[in-house]
């Protein structure tokens, strides 16, 4: 924990602090921080295993330190390439079609005057935000599976169009896990814009309507310039994660499917599979070191921009 | 008034909503159609939102598997109540120290916080610690320990909470009257930032409850403690491992509960989730929209 000397401490000239009376509150900080030395700091120990040989003979913790050469091999092969651009890109594209098509939606939701159709909708739409990421693997088998998948036996069948098998066919996974992306997030993408959006006065629009503005002038020039800060809030919060990858998505929707590793594999699976299938831990540690770092750089980075633009909605 | 102009966007509006909604719903209702259908009807015809012929048959076998069933069901509260109960208190126990402003050594307690969203030693450097030094694997921790404090945003959403709204006044008369520390938290803090906890408290239930991975890193396959998501997640990993291994149907049909049986289990998994639906809606939309609207 070498870092946490940057803190600065309180200065010496409060002298007079009664320390016994802080001894409960401290106390009632124990259990959390005892999690966190456990669960948080503990494993910042454990990363040097990145920089050891593995020892089949002992504890994890004493092989030979051998520094980069992990890293060295790592990205020698083609999988770091793969993970890191799938990583990269998948982000990019769920920020982009993500924000776009939320933006929309919560505009088009704004206008519905039924208050309880627009109830409806929206519970409708949330419901698949509650449920875990197995069940939703469950759903895409349900309609992908190769024999008896609802598309392929139900659609392209009667069509007359061959059967395709998802599972192998790593071209069409960039839209399969787009569509699932945005099925399961877009309530709670509506539940934040509609959010803000109906804090927004009222009176705006009643002036630029005696103006004779349009509903689309309305959109344009008084709704999206007021959503501006939410959207970019949530794209600098967003470009902070770009190397962290929702693992249940790529993991389970795909089916783990080795066929679709070209398409699917994020820089999470990867060191899951490094991990629990090929038992190669210091390639996989490896692998979350060089997340960590950078996910790091980025984080830090987006919160520095964050500050200089809202300064509260920054994390220090 | 309503124009013919301002209509039109409100009916683009409606269409939209109704092809999301339809879009959201459909693939449960594949799920429950393929649930009760007969499994040689679904064999032959796949999944289908009508199947020709229905048959309770997959419910049959859930119902005389009930102990397996009936015990992931308990390990899945159990971990879901214990874990939220004592993740949200000891988040909201930080947070409550961290909101005495005068507190010596605050901005290094709040740092250790902050830079646990900053940094993390990875799933591996993780899984070791917890299994070399912690030996979970294969006990009740192993499903609870790690995601117990769940995310530092909600101690330090806690900690402006606690700090801000919380009136001042109310905590000096009560620790003048001889209320310790812990007597102000219990009898102020949590009753006056209830919708605090249960927002927060709803957000990690949900989390306890959808979680899978826990099972899949600290469970092996026929550990006795296994919750209704890690049930799910084995049986997809055995057809994960039946497809890629290209097993004759043989073999596969031996080791895997039927298509409908399948369904059926998921059915059971959702079932709570839609159940508390409403209630979780709602706490949810209020958190969200609190969180949104903070200016």
């Amino acid at each position: 924990m070498k870092a946490s000397t940057n803190v600065n401490l309180p200065k010496a000239r409060k002298k007079k602090i009664n320390w016994k009376s802080y001894i409960p509150l401290y106390l009632m900080a124990l259990p959390a921080l005892i999690y966190l030395f456990i669960n948080n700091y503990m494993p910042l120990y454990g990363m040097q295993i990145a920089f050891r040989e593995l020892d089949f003979s002992g504890s994890i913790f004493d092989g030979k330190f051998v520094w980069f050469d992990n890293f060295k091999f790592l990205f020698t092969t083609d999988d770091a390439w793969i993970m890191t651009r799938n990583t990269v890109l998948y982000n990019l594209l769920f920020i982009v079609v993500g924000t776009i098509f939320a933006i929309v939606v919560s505009i088009l939701f704004n206008e519905i005057i039924s208050k309880k159709l627009a109830k409806a909708y929206q519970s409708a739409i949330l419901i698949p935000y509650f449920i875990s990421m197995v069940i939703v693997s469950y759903l895409g088998f349900a309609f992908l599976s190769s024999e008896t998948g609802f598309i392929n036996h139900s659609i392209l069948k009667p069509l007359g169009i061959d059967p395709v098998s998802w599972y192998s066919e790593p071209k069409y996974w960039p839209f399969i896990l787009l569509f699932v992306n945005t099925w399961k997030g877009i309530g709670y993408s509506l539940l934040l814009y509609t959010a803000r959006i109906l804090t927004i006065s009222s009176d705006y629009y009643e002036a630029a309507k005696i103006d004779g503005a349009t509903k689309f002038q309305q959109i344009m020039n008084i709704t999206l310039p007021l959503l501006k800060p939410v959207i970019i809030l949530m794209t600098i919060l967003a470009i902070g994660r770009i190397f962290y990858s929702d693992f249940g998505l790529f993991y389970q929707v795909p089916m783990n499917s080795g066929a679709l590793y070209d398409s699917t594999t994020t820089i999470d699976t990867y060191s899951f599979r490094a991990l629990m299938k090929l038992g190669d831990i210091t390639m996989s540690t490896a692998t979350g070191v060089y997340q960590s770092f950078v996910g790091f750089i980025l984080v830090v980075a987006s919160n520095m921009v964050l500050r200089k633009y809202s300064k509260e909605d920054s994390l220090f | 008034m309503i124009d013919i102009k301002e209509r039109k966007w409100s009916i683009a509006g409606h269409i939209l909503m109704i092809i999301l909604s339809v879009l959201a719903i459909a693939p449960f209702i594949l799920l429950l159609m393929s649930s009760i259908t007969d499994e040689t009807a679904a064999l032959r015809n796949g999944y289908s939102f009508f199947p020709e012929k229905f048959s309770l048959d997959a419910y049959k076998y859930i119902a005389g598997q009930w102990e397996v069933i009936g015990k992931a069901y308990l390990v899945s509260i159990f971990v879901t109540v214990v874990g939220t109960i004592v993740g949200v208190l000891i988040s909201a126990m930080l947070a409550y120290t961290l909101s005495k402003p005068d507190l010596p050594g605050r901005s290094l307690l709040m740092f250790l916080l902050i830079f646990t969203m900053l940094f993390n030693g990875g799933l591996t450097a993780t899984y070791i610690v917890y299994t070399q030094i912690f030996h979970i694997k294969d006990t009740i921790f192993g499903l609870l320990l790690p995601n117990l404090l769940m995310n530092a945003y909600f101690v330090v959403m806690f900690k402006n909470y606690f700090e801000y709204t919380l009136p001042a006044a109310l905590v000096e008369s009560a620790r003048i009257d001889g209320a310790t520390e812990f007597r102000v938290f219990r009898s102020i803090a949590i009753p006056l930032s209830m919708p605090m906890f249960v927002t927060v408290g709803m957000t990690t239930a949900l989390t306890y409850w959808n979680d899978w991975t826990n099972g899949m890193y600290f469970l092996s396959t026929n550990s006795k403690i296994q919750s209704v998501q890690t049930i799910l997640n084995n049986i997809n990993e055995n057809i994960k491992f039946l497809q890629q291994n290209n097993v004759g149907t043989a073999v596969s049909t031996a080791d895997l509960p039927s298509v409908t049986i399948r369904m059926a289990i998921a059915i059971v998994g959702i079932l709570p989730m839609l159940a508390l639906f409403p209630i979780f809606q709602k706490w949810f939309v209020k958190g969200a929209t609190a969180g949104a609207v903070k200016e």
